[in-house]
């Protein structure tokens, strides 16, 4: 019996959990896919290209960096696709399709492959990519198309077209001729800025404003970070963290003057903290292992988002404040490290 | 989550939900295995000096009869499995990996299972120090794996005062089922042992800790205890590892042992079942431990079941009797998520074993995966028990840096259950980097 018995030698643990990092990014994809399906379906099919180019960018971007450093290509480990995704969803519906590859190009190559790929970005590759166009497309990042046009599923919005390295058209008359009644072109984060006109939180709880892509609808973000949390693939700690952080922070300045001022509510619903939050901050390489130094990052990311968007001169927070959240994190898990099991003296247990 | 846990049952933070895969064996009462032609009995089955041999080749021995004595305190004598002839004292392969000294038994065809060599005695008029010499002399260890002289335990260093006897009935490991069945076939040993142990350790009270997915061993240990007994039984999560006696102790009586410390330092010293079986049985008959209950299970097992195997069978005569599928891929001895990969099929069962786990191809492969990047899911920092930071730790020990590991991140706390390595979706070898280190950081202090 000893010929057929073939004996493997191994040192314990001899099981093994079944999730691997490849389960964990493709659960993440499906839960960015229903963000991303009402995207498309708010603004049509520009969103829809915006989408495939970003992600297509960044798959191609991954392959070639891994080429170019002799890196095993690690395409098939998904990682790569949430960063399409998720850029894609962070720009506006009409963003020339051109300047999103050039965005995805920057995510994927200084975003994540100059750090050494999965596991070493230092900052969501995603949002390195988007600060990027930020700083070279100012007028484009900030430029917003409204919601639920009639002809979104027949015609793309003529920006996104745009000839490489040429400027988009101003879309001051297409919207006109579009006949959207009472559109101002402006998010409802630059209406609450600049007009003090605030949209009603039903309104941007469901999805229907305008926006970067994908931080219209928060009821779907949000179903899918439960997905995420209830499959323990995501830090649930996090997207409470920034939104606790978000609502306490913008509290005492709405009590103090409820005018200048966005209430709490307004605060998460609007613009791009919910997508932030849950799909952004939560990027597990970039934010602390510790338990407690997990609370300090999202907590931060809440209030720095808050500050920005009340004292700055830019409408939205979120992505510099998850990037310099990202940018401490090594330094707060450095502090945070666990109490040992057994440590002298009371404290945290965790 | 953790606190929750807390409230909700007896329990500790962290930790891992492995799959149990006991109804393998769980309800197949102890089967006796009758003896291999050849045993071999190491003489270091336990931590502590190797016993020193009391026969010479060619000498009979008679089946409980001592053939190697203690080498001074931490340390246990050996008495022969079987009657029969020693055939040499030689080298031979062990489960941990170096050869050791083992005296190879010739087994006498016919040799009863009776127990001739044995010298009854009333425990009730024994002196603590006569029940801890007994203990030593029965050579018993703990026979839940860790193999430290048991006596050692019952002695506890001075400035330790122990008020509570934990007995740990938890068998958190999967597959494994020996000390379920001992709980329900030997109820009497075991409180037998329990009282014996209360009275050399002075304690007034013992508690039972065992997992909620033996509620059957609860309900008949239950039903044996008199109304106000100083013995209770309770019931504890199923969760791994909730046998390891830190955690049974804080889930118990939620008393943390200090970093460092040994369970004495809370006032607690915990027993497993199977030792306090083993001392019930034998300490009023002043026989020595000579066989133990082993579940042999696993998906490539033939006929799993829980046997009472002489001590000294090789691993060849137990799988031969229990049968192997083609695929059965890992040997392992002890619990699969602590036990060692056996390489030589000559390896004998030891007191100290407590299963033999047959792991198929399909099972063993999900560790072959290729090893990626730390992700920093933290799902390693949520599933340590010891509320280590197995991530850092990993890293630093990919970068050689063992005696930061020793001196910041509290290296020599981790146990080695193995926990961060179970859930790394990377599949980094994290406890297995720490053993190294730690093995290094020894041989430097050294």
């Amino acid at each position: 019996m000893d010929s057929k018995l073939k004996i493997e030698l191994r040192t314990s643990p001899h099981l093994k959990q079944a999730v691997t990092v490849e389960q964990i990014m493709r659960n993440v994809v499906y839960a960015l896919l229903p963000v991303c399906a009402f995207a498309v379906y708010v603004f049509g099919i520009s969103v829809l290209a915006l989408l495939m180019v970003t992600t297509l960018t960044c798959v191609l971007g991954e392959a070639l960096f891994c080429r170019l450093s002799g890196r095993p290509n690690t395409v098939n480990d998904w990682s790569i696709v949430i960063t399409g995704l998720l850029l894609g969803l962070t720009l506006p519906p009409g963003f020339p399709l051109w300047m999103a590859a050039v965005a995805a190009f920057v995510a994927v190559g200084l975003g994540k492959a100059l750090f050494g790929g999965l596991g070493y970005n230092v900052m969501n590759p995603a949002l390195v990519g988007r600060a990027f166009v930020q700083a070279a497309f100012p007028v484009a990042i900030t430029t917003w198309t409204p919601a639920f046009l009639d002809r979104r599923f027949t015609e793309f919005i003529p920006s996104t077209l745009t000839a490489p390295f040429m400027q988009p058209p101003a879309l001051g008359d297409w919207i006109e001729q579009s006949r959207v009644d009472a559109f101002s072109g402006a998010t409802p984060l630059a209406l609450q800025k600049f007009e003090q006109i605030i949209t009603p939180a039903g309104d941007l709880f469901t999805g229907m404003t305008a926006g970067s892509a994908g931080e219209t609808s928060a009821l779907i973000i949000l179903a899918g970070g439960l997905y995420l949390a209830a499959r323990r693939m995501m830090d649930w700690r996090i997207p409470v963290g920034v939104l606790l952080g978000a609502a306490l922070t913008s509290l005492p300045f709405w009590l103090m003057d409820s005018v200048q001022y966005p209430d709490p509510l307004f605060v998460l619903f609007s613009g791009g903290l919910m997508l932030g939050a849950v799909f952004m901050a939560s990027d597990m390489v970039a934010s602390p292992v510790t338990p407690r130094g997990v609370w300090i990052y999202s907590l931060f990311i809440g209030v720095l988002t808050v500050i920005i968007r009340l004292f700055g001169g830019l409408t939205e927070g979120v992505m510099y404040a998850i990037l310099l959240g990202n940018a401490i994190s090594p330094l707060i898990a450095t502090v945070t490290q666990p109490r040992v099991f057994g440590a002298a003296g009371k404290g945290p247990r965790t | 989550m953790g606190i929750l846990n807390l409230l909700r049952r007896n329990s500790f933070e962290h930790g891992v939900h492995p799959q149990q895969h006991k109804e393998l064996t769980c309800r197949l009462p102890i089967r006796r295995l009758p003896f291999a032609p050849v045993l071999i009995v190491p003489l270091s089955q336990h931590a502590g000096a190797p016993a020193v041999p009391l026969v010479r080749p060619g000498q009979e021995v008679v089946r409980g009869e001592p053939v190697a004595s203690a080498n001074g305190f931490v340390s246990a004598p050996m008495h022969a499995p079987a009657t029969g002839v020693v055939e040499s004292i030689q080298l031979m392969p062990s489960a941990r990996g170096p050869k050791t000294e083992s005296i190879i038994i010739h087994v006498y065809e016919g040799s009863s299972q009776e127990v001739l060599y044995s010298a009854p005695r009333d425990v009730d008029s024994m002196t603590p120090e006569a029940i801890i010499q007994a203990v030593q002399d029965s050579g018993m260890v703990g026979l839940g794996g860790a193999a430290f002289p048991t006596h050692v335990k019952m002695k506890p260093p001075p400035e330790h005062k122990v008020d509570t006897l934990v007995v740990n009935g938890c068998e958190c490991e999967p597959y494994l089922t020996c000390d379920h069945r001992l709980m329900l076939e030997r109820s009497d040993d075991l409180l037998a042992g329990i009282h014996i142990v209360m009275r050399a350790l002075g304690v007034e009270r013992a508690m039972i800790g065992i997992e909620d997915n033996k509620m059957d061993a609860v309900d008949v240990i239950a039903g044996r205890l008199p109304a106000n007994s100083p013995i209770s039984v309770h019931a504890v999560q199923t969760k791994y590892p909730q046998g390891a006696e830190k955690m049974l102790i804080e889930s118990l009586l939620g008393r943390r042992v200090p970093s460092g410390s040994f369970p004495s330092a809370v006032g607690v010293s915990v027993f497993n079942v199977s030792t306090l079986a083993q001392i019930g049985a034998l300490l009023p008959v002043g026989q020595g431990v000579i066989e133990r209950v082993v579940t042999v299970t696993g998906p490539g097992v033939q006929h799993p079941g829980n046997y009472l195997v002489p001590v000294g069978t090789p691993v060849r005569f137990l799988l031969e009797f229990a049968g192997s599928t083609p695929q059965a891929h890992e040997l392992i001895l002890g619990g699969p998520m602590m036990g060692m990969s056996v390489a030589s099929l000559d390896v004998p069962v030891t007191k100290a074993v407590s299963g033999m786990v047959l792991l198929e191809a399909s099972d063993a492969d999900l560790r072959e995966a290729k090893v990626q990047p730390c992700i920093r899911c933290a799902y390693c920092v949520e599933a340590c028990p010891m509320h280590l930071n197995p991530s850092t730790l990993g890293l630093l020990a990919a970068k050689g840096e063992y005696e930061t590991m020793a001196k910041q991140f509290h290296l020599n706390d981790c146990f080695e259950c193995g926990c961060c390595s179970y859930v790394c979706p990377s599949n980094i070898p994290l406890v297995q980097y720490f053993r190294i280190a730690k093995a290094i950081n020894r041989e430097k202090a050294a």
